[in-house]
């Protein structure tokens, strides 16, 4: 028979049934807790659409087997700001002119939330690494860097 | 229907150890589980079904093996020539993140090894990606293993039976292939701690160059770590993505080194140069593949060799 | 407008402000419901078995264990599909699934769908077929004599254009062969949908796609239903540059769900999505310029060679583009210029941004570069020189009616300064008399700062060649500036009867717009907002579901919607407006066929000119909500004749672009400085989404030119993975310098704006090789340019 297990996502204990072992932290997310927010674009770490919190480290969640993500915290876009209302980064993203298609755009946000939260003024190469491993193919990057820029100097005030 | 979803689809056995003795254990108990480090490479596998992994065990818990330590250090103890450096061995544990390579302490140790670090995959990937790992899934492209191979790491592997080192030489025996035997873990690898703390010696301690066709999150096409080993006063040099295994290029480094200073930088004499890159270049037995060719890998081993070089030893 | 000026941050609503998308906020909270990310009670998940041979007879399925496998509902094949076996955008040529013949590595040969995914990834690996492999024709020279690969034939369309006098020469003949590897769009969001049985035995399909009725129509066809049992619905689209204009999944999920009878979900994977779309037709030109001593073009030969893969797609007219521009936005008086487009066991390839265009570009621009360098003057000069104008005649015959504003890009452009000199003085020329370079001073502090950053390397910096590796050597870095310059054509050509449908509710002060226009992340909604505010002068626009409920919209592709779309919500809010103005006039006693001069709609409220009439929206409409459904057309199009002559296209598009590369000449490795762009965009409705797609655009142009390519050997797929096929990561983006947008308005273009999605993606990438080739003075006469091209090479210089 198969396991159950438990995953503390966005301060929530939430259960999991009837999983099939190679599940990745991010179909378990997508298609068993309805959090889609979490997007699924190649399955393997190579464009950071999936990008969620684990213990406030930034990760993958295609690349992490979910059954091990047992007694950690996760936490998703999902968790940014409470219904109705955005995080500076949310709102700077869709005030630049950042999101088009939007697919990559909460694994971004996630990223972007991560390198504030760490370097509080970036320098545009700063910038440009710290988010090298979210792909974009709508944008050309340059209102993103704009949005994180933005946040930035808001944040300095 | 989810009942017959289980039965066809096999039971569900991760385990997440927090101690060595609970991984081994399981390991031993189980011999088809199966051990995860970061999951960089093991979930692509699954995702992409390469990978049907029965029972798992995480290791990624496990305390012991996190983080880095100096061993044995000694004043000079170590070292053949006149520097009254500090020598000794860095052992670093197999969970020790490629994020964590980069950190400023652990780059004033082994600077070669936190450039490494940076260039593998993406921020998301070195945050979760395992020196652990690199060696397990001993990829060619491996990023930190021409580092390691420079360094003639030993590899500290441990089951429910015991401990048992390996050179690296030893350990990795083909591409993706270890002598990693069922039931063993990778703990960490010890590596010389090679340079002095005296400050009137500028020599560099190593450069790792790594190239690809994009400025970020790319395999390696080509890389290379060459290392000024002052304790024995020999530049070591290992290349990825050139063979199958990792390549010592020894001629060239017993060549080189002792045409050299060791003492401080100095004017490299350009022939020199040129001849220790295409030494470096003709211990490369490279492939054609999709990401490069032949011609060209061994080309640019030979660039970064003697690149490398003179960030180490050339002064202006 | 240069790249320092912060876009308008204005929440103004109307037509030529930075209106804010109205998907933006979901889109940034994770809410927005791409096509992947839909669920439904007993939903099932399809899969798709594919052949992994290039090309292959099939002797036999055997479908019994896959069946067997506990969880699953259904495994269909050829036989199954109810109606037409074959589909194809313009021309149904490709088996829904595969019966006797595989003709591509990747082909589909069965679906599964089942309770989980796994499960029915595990029941299509249980399916067994029987192959007999082939010899696969991989070669498109070879395609055109080889046995017929398809009952249709190898050739999809060859056609000539010749002009004028075939004897011309001139002092001057260039000539070079140029070949252009095969890019994937590789969007963001893999093919995806869910389709659910509806109790009418039609089928309701939840899909992102560039265009729903397309769709419609090809999976009725297969399905044996009438149109409209098939009901489709955009969800969300994670980005399209062309990939999703052909049918992939669609009559698949569509089968599964009305033979199971329950909701079926299917999503690729990365690798699936690139067997799963068609790509840009790899290409080898050959052109030959002559030209006068000043370097005016006198003729053109060429010929031009698409590699369209196992199945049509769209391959007929983007030969057909390829060729009409393959002289490029210059006058050429005489021309024979031959484009042919063959069938091989390759990938399918059809439509992505550019269409044609921009391998002809690569081609044209390679030669204007030659030109000028045997004429002895600089490349902004030569293009000078021969800048096509208004009321110039294209090579097919067709006389620029509209806008072409090519020599004054151009001049903008280059007025524009060149970034600064590297720093470390590594970008120092060797001699020769490059371009007229300028000696720009260094920006403030900027380049300083980004090595702040890089605090592992005082040698070398991420922002250098090689990046994040830390390969470079300043020394041997090489600084090179090229140019490009593009010209792309509007919406669909040679006679296609291409329209968009459009409706415009008012009720009250809210009007409510509903239009099959795909949104792709272009910001169509945005704009059909803006639109709507702009001509009735609402506040609020609701935006009615986006489906098959109302007619065509036609394809989001070939920088189209604007115009198409757009003109039609333009229609549709300015009838409601006459309707809503001429009820005023009539309750107010204004003369009624006066009623558009005497009252306007504006800021929500009804007013007559004089001021003696002010109402609101609100009032004026009162009880009788207005409503208007209508076709927009654009002006008819003619097809080529036997010589490729006729007015066969509806407008036409331009842009420039000045690449500014450092080359690693050692390693062969490329850092894309900057790309400067001025562009002819007609009329700017959105400034922030207009920088938005030219930013994007260059991303693409820049990726074809130095990384981007499929790689096939004999057919079978070398990195169909984000591991191997790579696109530009923010370390690889170029600054971007929006030198100028050029607002000309086109005649006939609603409020005179050209669809501007297309021209960054056409002329970036020529710029960008010029400027590797003036770096290393290699030909580099390949895209995209490899690291092994330089080093290699310039080990002999």
């Amino acid at each position: 028979m198969s396991e159950h297990y438990q995953l503390r996502v966005n301060g929530e204990s939430r259960p999991v049934n009837d999983a099939w072992l190679g599940e990745s932290l991010l179909y378990v997310l997508r298609e068993r807790l309805g959090l889609a927010g979490t997007k699924n674009a190649c399955e393997q770490g190579e464009c950071g659409s999936c990008s969620v919190l684990i213990d406030d480290v930034l990760v993958c969640s295609c690349l992490v087997l979910a059954a091990s993500a047992m007694d950690r915290e996760i936490s998703t876009v999902e968790s940014l700001a409470p219904d109705g209302d955005l995080s500076d980064v949310q709102r700077a993203f869709v005030e630049a002119g950042a999101v088009q298609c939007g697919f990559c755009t909460p694994g971004l946000i996630m990223a972007v939330h991560d390198l504030l939260d760490q370097k509080p003024s970036p320098s545009d190469l700063e910038v440009r690494e710290a988010i090298s491993g979210n792909l974009c193919r709508c944008t050309g990057y340059v209102r993103i860097f704009d949005a994180v820029q933005r946040v930035a100097a808001e944040r300095e005030e | 229907m989810l009942a017959e979803l289980a039965g066809a689809l096999r039971a569900m056995n991760v385990k997440v150890a927090r101690t060595l003795d609970e991984a081994c254990e399981r390991l031993a108990e189980n011999p088809e589980a199966e051990v995860l480090a970061g999951g960089t490479d093991f979930m692509v596998e699954v995702n992409y079904r390469h990978r049907s992994p029965k029972a798992v065990v995480a290791i990624s818990a496990v305390r012991e093996i996190a983080g880095w330590r100096l061993e044995n250090e000694s004043g000079g103890a170590g070292g053949m020539g006149a520097d009254a450096g500090r020598y000794g061995t860095l052992w670093i544990g197999a969970n020790m993140t490629y994020t964590e390579m980069a950190t400023p302490a652990f780059e004033g140790l082994l600077p070669s090894l936190t450039q490494a670090a940076r260039t593998v995959g993406s921020p998301q990937i070195r945050n979760a990606g395992t020196i652990g790992g690199n060696l397990g899934t001993a990829s060619p492209a491996g990023d930190t293993l021409p580092v390691l191979a420079a360094l003639d790491a030993e590899v500290l592997l441990r089951s429910a039976d015991g401990s048992r080192e390996l050179a690296l030489s030893d350990f990795i025996t083909g591409p993706k292939q270890t002598a990693l035997q069922q039931g063993e873990i990778i703990t960490g690898v010890r590596v010389p701690l090679v340079a002095p703390t005296d400050a009137s010696n500028d020599i560099g301690r190593g450069e790792f160059l790594k190239v690809g066709t994009r400025n970020a999150m790319v395999i390696s096409v080509a890389g290379l770590a060459l290392i000024a080993r002052h304790d024995i006063q020999r530049v070591c040099v290992g290349l990825g993505s050139v063979a199958a295994v990792p390549v010592r290029p020894t001629e060239a480094e017993e060549w080189i080194s002792p045409r050299l200073d060791w003492q401080q930088r100095s004017l490299l004499d350009p022939v020199d140069v040129e001849t220790f890159g295409e030494m470096v270049a003709q211990a490369a037995s490279p492939i054609d593949d999709h990401r490069s060719t032949a011609v060209y890998r061994r080309h640019a081993v030979g660039v970064m060799a003697k690149r490398a070089l003179v960030r180490t030893f050339g002064s202006n | 407008m240069s790249q320092t000026l912060t876009p308008p941050r204005t929440q103004a609503p109307r037509v030529g402000t930075s209106a804010p998308r109205p998907d933006g906020v979901p889109k940034v909270r994770g809410m927005f419901a791409f096509s992947s990310d839909l669920w439904a009670d007993g939903m099932l998940w399809g899969q798709t078995l594919r052949s992994p041979h290039t090309r292959a007879n099939i002797r036999s399925i055997d479908i019994s264990a896959a069946l067997a496998t506990p969880g699953v509902a259904a495994v269909l094949l050829h036989d199954d599909v109810p109606g037409r076996k074959i589909f194809g955008l313009e021309h149904p040529d490709q088996p829904v699934l595969a019966k006797d013949e595989v003709r591509y590595q990747g082909e589909p040969v069965a679906i599964v769908a089942a309770d989980h995914p796994e499960t029915a990834r595990k029941a299509a690996d249980a399916i067994v077929v029987d192959y007999e492999p082939l010899t696969p024709v991989c070669d498109a020279e070879e395609a055109i004599t080889a046995d017929l690969l398809h009952p249709d034939g190898n050739i999809f369309r060859s056609l000539t254009i010749r002009r004028g006098d075939q004897a011309a020469t001139g002092e001057i003949v260039i000539e070079g062969t140029y070949e252009v590897g095969m890019q994937d769009q590789a969007f963001m969001g893999v093919e995806s949908g869910m389709a659910m049985p509806c109790e009418d035995e039609g089928v309701e399909l939840y899909i992102s796609t560039q265009w729903l009725h397309a769709d419609q129509q090809q999976i009725a066809a297969s399905l044996d239903l009438p149109d409209d049992k098939v009901r489709l619905t955009l969800a969300g689209v994670g980005g399209a540059f062309g990939a999703r204009e052909d049918v992939s999944l669609q009559i698949h999920l569509c089968m599964l769900a009305l033979y199971t009878r329950r909701p079926v979900k299917m999503v690729y994977n990365r690798e699936e999505s690139f067997y799963g779309h068609v790509h840009r037709h790899p290409a080898k030109i050959w052109l030959r310029h002559h030209a006068t001593a000043r370097g005016e073009i006198v003729k053109i030969e060429g010929r031009l060679l698409l590699d369209g893969g196992a199945y049509a797609s769209t391959s007929s007219a983007v030969i057909a583009n390829a060729t009409c521009f393959a002289n490029g936005p210059y006058k050429t008086p005489s021309c024979e210029i031959e484009g042919i487009v063959v069938r091989t066991n390759n990938l399918p390839c059809g439509a992505m941004r550019g269409f044609g265009a921009v391998q002809a570009c690569f081609a044209h621009e390679t030669q204007m570069d030659k030109l000028a360098a045997a004429v002895g003057c600089d490349p902004v000069e030569i293009r000078l020189r021969n800048a096509i104008a208004p009321g110039d005649t294209i090579i097919t015959g067709q006389e620029i009616t509209g806008t072409a504003p090519v020599r004054e890009l151009i001049e903008s452009l280059s007025r524009h300064p060149l970034p600064p000199p590297r720093q470390d003085g590594g970008g120092r020329q060797d001699g020769g008399d490059r371009q007229g370079r300028q000696d720009g001073r260094g920006r403030a502090g900027r380049q300083d700062r980004q090595d702040e950053g890089d605090s592992a390397s005082q040698h070398t910096s991420m922002a250098d060649p090689g990046g994040a590796g830390r390969t470079a050597d300043r020394s041997r870095i090489r600084r090179g500036v090229g140019y490009g310059v593009g010209v792309k054509n509007l919406m669909f050509s040679e006679g296609f009867d291409d329209y968009s449908t459009a409706s415009c509710l008012l009720e009250g002060d809210v009007a409510t717009i509903k239009c099959a226009c795909a949104e792709v992340g272009q910001g169509f909604v945005t704009l059909s907002q803006q639109i709507a505010r702009e001509v009735l002068g609402v506040e609020e626009v609701v935006l009615a579901p986006i489906d098959t409920q109302i007619g065509s919209a036609g394809s989001s592709s070939a920088s189209r919607q604007s115009w198409m779309s757009g003109g039609a919500v333009m229609r549709a809010c300015e009838e409601v407006r006459a309707k809503l103005l001429a009820k005023v006039a009539v309750e107010h006693g204004f003369a009624q066929d006066d009623a558009e001069d005497l009252l306007e709609c504006a800021d929500g409220r009804v007013r007559s000119k004089d001021g003696l009439l002010d109402m609101s929206l609100e009032e004026a409409v009162g009880d009788e909500n207005i409503f208007v459904e209508l076709e927009y057309r654009h002006t008819p199009t003619f097809p080529l004749d036997e010589n490729g002559q006729g007015n066969a296209h509806v407008a036409f598009i331009y842009a420039a672009h000045r690449a500014t590369v450092d080359v690693d000449l050692d390693l062969g490795l490329i850092r894309v400085v900057e790309v400067a762009t001025t562009q002819d965009v007609g009329k700017v409705l959105n400034p922030l989404q207009a920088y938005g797609q030219i930013e994007g655009g260059i991303a693409q142009g820049v990726g074809l030119a130095v990384m981007e390519e499929m790689l096939l050997t004999d057919g079978q797929v070398r990195n169909a993975s984000f591991t191997d096929y790579l696109i530009p990561t923010a370390l690889d983006m170029p600054e971007i310098a929006i030198v100028e947008l050029i607002e000309q308005p086109e005649p006939g273009a609603p409020f005179g704006a050209k669809g501007i999605g297309e021209p960054p993606a056409v002329s970036s990438l020529p710029a960008v090789a010029a400027a590797v080739r003036d770096a290393t003075g290699l030909d580099l006469p390949r895209v995209p340019i490899r690291p092994q091209d330089i080093a290699l090479a310039a080990e002999k210089l």
